[in-house]
């Protein structure tokens, strides 16, 4: 099964992984400009923390004002100042906060802040290598990245404000400065921001794939890769082949914006003047953007399968079942999210036909998420689990990735799409399968490989009371948002008060907003846990949580390098929980058949 | 000084907050549950797993409730042929998604409660079984291929050409308001151009164009009951989207690429009051693509009419033009090499249509 493929070569070289030239480092090189992938995860992390943070602060801005349409918040002047107009929100403001509170959280939390995190942290440590491929080209991928934040971060305090025309930024919208105030410089900023981001992605991408194919352990054949790492491998091969048509979109469209093009542009009569554009299609900035912007949901959720799939195994004490259905179907969903973009664009004025075969690629990628779910399910039937924060979150991913992916099954038929696109059910729909069940997952893997990050623990109590809390707050903003949706209330409205068919809902709406409020609350309890834990949390042991894989095998604190001494040599898959006949309920990666004579199956005899 | 009293007793209150998390952890420390490994001690695990099925009972109980206390709010009435169709499959789906939903939930959240850490008990070694896999991939591939069955039909027919003899409405989308336009009595739309835009003829229309003569530009959509309403749709300067909620309907309006809908309506706003209790009912247009500052407000009429109220209401609309006579002033030079061309043969009024 997972041992077939065992090649060990028992004279061991190392010449060229020996890493006995240390010199000194200075701070710059240490913690700065650091080339260490560990160190790198981290800066992605506290980086990811603090754009959630932000990007979740202008999500309650804008919850306010949905929740209390007729209140003054003359209390935000001394944050948002001339935004607050009269006590009111500015309306193209709104629109600006929705944009960036999109922008923030799919790319640069749950892209950069999950997979850079989780990538660079764990590729080298789980697949036994000393560093990444290219530790500067790692380095680099980090500070452009942080140049990017830097260009987005700017944008919010333009005169003019940021971005407003959502986070898709559909031209014309987006191309005609006249057309909206946050299409001038804060448009263009976030251009600027989104081509350094493509960088630095491809970077990291690249460096993620060479890594995985090329570094891997003595031993650590593609079958005994943890979940975690496919996880990982496969959202860098979708992010180098989707970012670059992202990016030809944002070149194409800075053209049509500085230099007269029209490429999307045709027709158009604004601000009291015909343009001369002509010939250009808004329909094909759509279909680049989702070319890019559907591989991305799944670049932001496969993170998640994996490290969740990790979690579930080992506090679930059990082989994740399937572990070759698992593989399969994470490949299944890589190849799929490439030929499904345009369900976003049912009615978008596409060709029908386009729709029919669409919807039909979309609704077959529900077959191998349906696959992953069942198969969590079955890794915990039987198991002895442990509840440790990072486990509820895992749990808590799951329930929330089943109940916002089934609705996908919704609005992936076009027939159906007519009446609910662009509604609140696209919103819950989204926000529960790869808003809060990316965080989710996000949440797990902090949790559990913060004692490998930091040598400490996070407290558990603190840990339970916040998944608790975030639980029940994304349950409670979520679900009621689906009947928001059924009855036709569409996204991006500043206020529904002006139609009669959609005034109702609004004790709805205020419910909705505390409970985001709430949400949002409790992450400052996990701020805190972060924070306090990285000084003062309880010390940790190289193995706390009885895990297979390899990171598990380092010092509490692994240095420059990973391993002091060898490399270890990996002899088995990274499932072995409970296995019977064996002492302890798990057998690490790197323990040699032959020292588990008693619980070996019958094909493993072999490698005794 | 409220501002001092609110900051000073959200400090009291944090401070408290964080006495009580130390003496939480020296407590734990106290008891040994430290020594233990994470996640085996018993009552987190007893609390956090009972948690779990108290969620799965009490969510579940607190979502039906809400789902059916909000039932008649969240269905807008029906007033659409295509509309019975899609709420109809939309229901149909639900259900199906909704025995999943409580199948997988109640499975998830209560293996998670039973298989909770027990000390002397050992998990079960079962790493894969090929034909549940099998199985569970079978079964959601032929539920999706009958979604996709049902959902295609409905889609092509939704989608098909429409009648020849259907009502022809034209919507433009602008910032930040709809504008109709009715081909009048010939039933053909003159054609527009943005170059022609001014603050009278907002659509651009080429009076030049003999089909443009009859149009009219009414303030509110009307369309007759029973029959086909073919919607031209197209914006002039970004991107907005149709959307007629109790129609079930919705269509960008695309700069630059005319779009289409058609649909039959199937109560009229009378009946629709009376159905809805609400003598104040209107039928509603938003727009849902985002547009700009007024995306929120970019709101429409439409009155659907009996077929003989209809007919009435066609007849006491005046063209653009007999409202708007200062407006030939702009064409007149064009219009006499018009007149050549349709002396010599009607037919060949198209192609003059095509060259404008």
């Amino acid at each position: 099964m997972s041992s077939i493929d065992i090649n060990i070569d028992h004279d061991v070289h190392h010449a060229h992984e020996e890493h006995d030239h240390h010199h000194d480092q200075n701070f710059f090189e240490k913690y700065i400009f650091s080339q260490d992938h560990k160190v790198i995860a981290k800066q992605f992390l506290f980086t990811g923390i603090a754009w959630a943070f932000i990007g979740g602060f202008l999500s309650i801005l804008f919850r306010l004002q949905l929740g209390w349409p007729e209140a003054t918040f003359t209390f935000l002047e001394p944050i948002l100042g001339g935004w607050i107009e009269n006590g009111k929100l500015n309306p193209e403001f709104y629109l600006a906060l929705v944009t960036m509170h999109g922008t923030i959280m799919v790319f640069f939390v749950l892209t950069a802040g999950l997979s850079g995190t989780f990538s660079n942290f764990l590729i080298p440590l789980q697949i036994g290598a000393r560093d990444m491929a290219s530790g500067f080209m790692n380095m680099l991928s980090y500070w452009i990245f942080f140049l990017s934040s830097i260009v987005l971060f700017t944008s919010l305090f333009l005169e003019t404000g940021p971005a407003a025309g959502g986070w898709t930024v559909y031209p014309p919208l987006s191309a005609l400065p006249q057309a909206i105030e946050g299409s001038k410089g804060g448009m263009t900023m976030w251009l600027i921001a989104m081509a350094l981001f493509i960088v630095s992605q491809l970077l990291g991408g690249v460096n993620y794939i060479t890594t995985v194919i090329n570094l891997r352990a003595r031993g650590m054949s593609m079958t005994k890769l943890p979940l975690t790492i496919w996880a990982f491998f496969l959202t860098a091969i979708l992010g180098l082949l989707a970012f670059p048509v992202l990016f030809s979109a944002a070149l194409l469209l800075i053209f049509d914006r500085s230099f007269g093009t029209s490429f999307f542009l045709s027709d158009i009569f604004i601000a009291g003047q015909a343009l001369s554009n002509t010939g250009g299609s808004p329909i094909l900035f759509q279909h680049l953007f989702w070319f890019l912007g559907h591989p991305e949901v799944y670049i932001v959720i496969m993170p998640s399968f994996g490290i969740v799939s990790e979690v579930i195994a080992t506090n679930s004490r059990k082989p994740i079942f399937g572990y070759r259905a698992m593989i399969g179907s994470l490949m299944g969903i890589a190849v799929l999210s490439f030929v499904v973009w345009a369900h976003h664009m049912f009615v978008s004025g596409m060709n029908p036909f386009l729709g029919s075969v669409f919807m039909f690629l979309t609704l077959i990628i529900a077959v191998p998420s349906a696959v992953k779910v069942f198969n969590w399910i079955a890794t915990l039937w039987r198991g002895n689990i442990r509840f440790t924060s990072a486990m509820m979150f895992a749990v808590g991913f799951v329930s929330l990735f089943i109940s916002g992916g089934l609705t996908g099954i919704i609005l992936g038929n076009s027939a159906l799409d007519i009446q609910l696109h662009d509604t609140y059910f696209v919103v819950a729909h989204f926000h529960l399968v790869m808003g809060a069940a990316a965080f989710f997952g996000m949440f797990a893997g902090v949790y559990h490989w913060f004692p490998k990050m930091f040598g400490r623990l996070m407290d558990d109590k603190l840990g339970f009371v916040h998944f608790w809390l975030t639980f029940v707050s994304v349950y409670l903003v979520f679900m009621p948002m689906h009947y928001i949706g059924i009855a036709g209330f569409p996204r991006r409205y500043y206020a529904w008060t002006g139609f009669e068919a959609f005034n109702g809902f609004a004790d709805m709406n205020t419910f909705i907003s505390i409970s985001a409020i709430l949400g949002f609350t409790a992450q400052f309890i996990f701020l805190f846990n972060f924070v306090y834990s990285i000084f003062r949390g309880r010390k940790s042991t190289e193995n706390p949580w009885h895990s297979n894989t390899l990171e598990w095998t380092t010092p509490v604190l692994p240095g420059h390098g990973n391993w002091p001494g060898e490399i270890p040599i990996v002899y088995r898959w990274p499932y072995d929980y409970s296995k019977p006949g064996s002492v302890e309920d798990y057998i690490p990666q790197n323990i040699p058949f032959s020292q588990t004579q008693s619980s070996n199956l019958p094909q493993e005899r072999d490698f005794e | 000084m409220i501002a001092i009293a609110i900051g000073l007793s959200i400090v009291l209150l944090l401070v408290i907050l964080f006495l009580l998390f130390r003496i939480g952890t020296l407590a734990s420390i106290f008891r040994g549950s430290t020594e233990r490994a994470p996640g085996t001690t018993k009552t987190s695990n007893r609390v956090n797993s009972a948690l779990l099925l108290i969620f799965l009972i009490g969510g579940g109980a607190a979502f039906a409730w809400s789902f059916a206390s909000s039932w008649d709010e969240m269905n807008q009435p029906l007033a659409s042929v295509h509309g019975r169709w899609t709420d109809s499959l939309f229901w149909t789906t639900m259900i199906v998604i909704g025995i999943v939903f409580a199948i997988t939930q109640i499975l998830l959240f209560y293996y998670s409660y039973k298989y909770q850490h027990k000390d002397d008990k050992r998990a079960y070694y079962y790493p894969h079984n090929n034909k549940l896999e099998i199985v569970w991939t079978m079964i959601p591939a032929i539920v999706m291929a009958l979604l996709v069955f049902a959902g295609w039909k409905t889609w092509t027919k939704i989608t098909s050409a429409a009648p020849q003899e259907a009502v022809v409405v034209e919507i433009m989308g602008k910032q930040f308001n709809w504008m109709v336009r009715y081909p009048g009595a010939d039933g053909k739309l003159g054609v527009a151009k943005t170059t022609l835009i001014d603050a009278t003829n907002e659509f651009g229309v080429d009076f030049s164009d003999r089909n443009a003569m009859d149009d009219f530009m009414p303030r509110e959509i009307h369309v007759p009951k029973g029959k086909p309403v073919l919607l031209h749709i197209r914006s002039r300067d970004v991107i907005h989207s149709v959307f007629l909620p109790h129609f079930r309907l919705k269509m960008d309006a695309v700069p630059g690429m005319p779009t289409k809908f058609w649909f039959v309506p199937t109560k009229t706003t009378y009946e629709m009051q009376n159905e809805t209790g609400n003598p104040d009912f209107t039928y509603e247009l938003a727009c849902t693509e985002v547009c700009g500052r007024g995306h929120f407000a970019m709101r429409f009429l439409l009155v659907v009419d009996e077929p003989e109220d209809y007919e009435a209401w066609l007849a006491e609309q005046k063209p653009f033009i007999e409202l708007n006579p200062d407006i030939m002033a702009k064409f007149s030079d064009k219009a006499p090499q018009h007149l050549v061309l349709d002396a010599n043969a009607g037919e060949k009024a198209e192609e003059v249509k095509t060259e404008l």
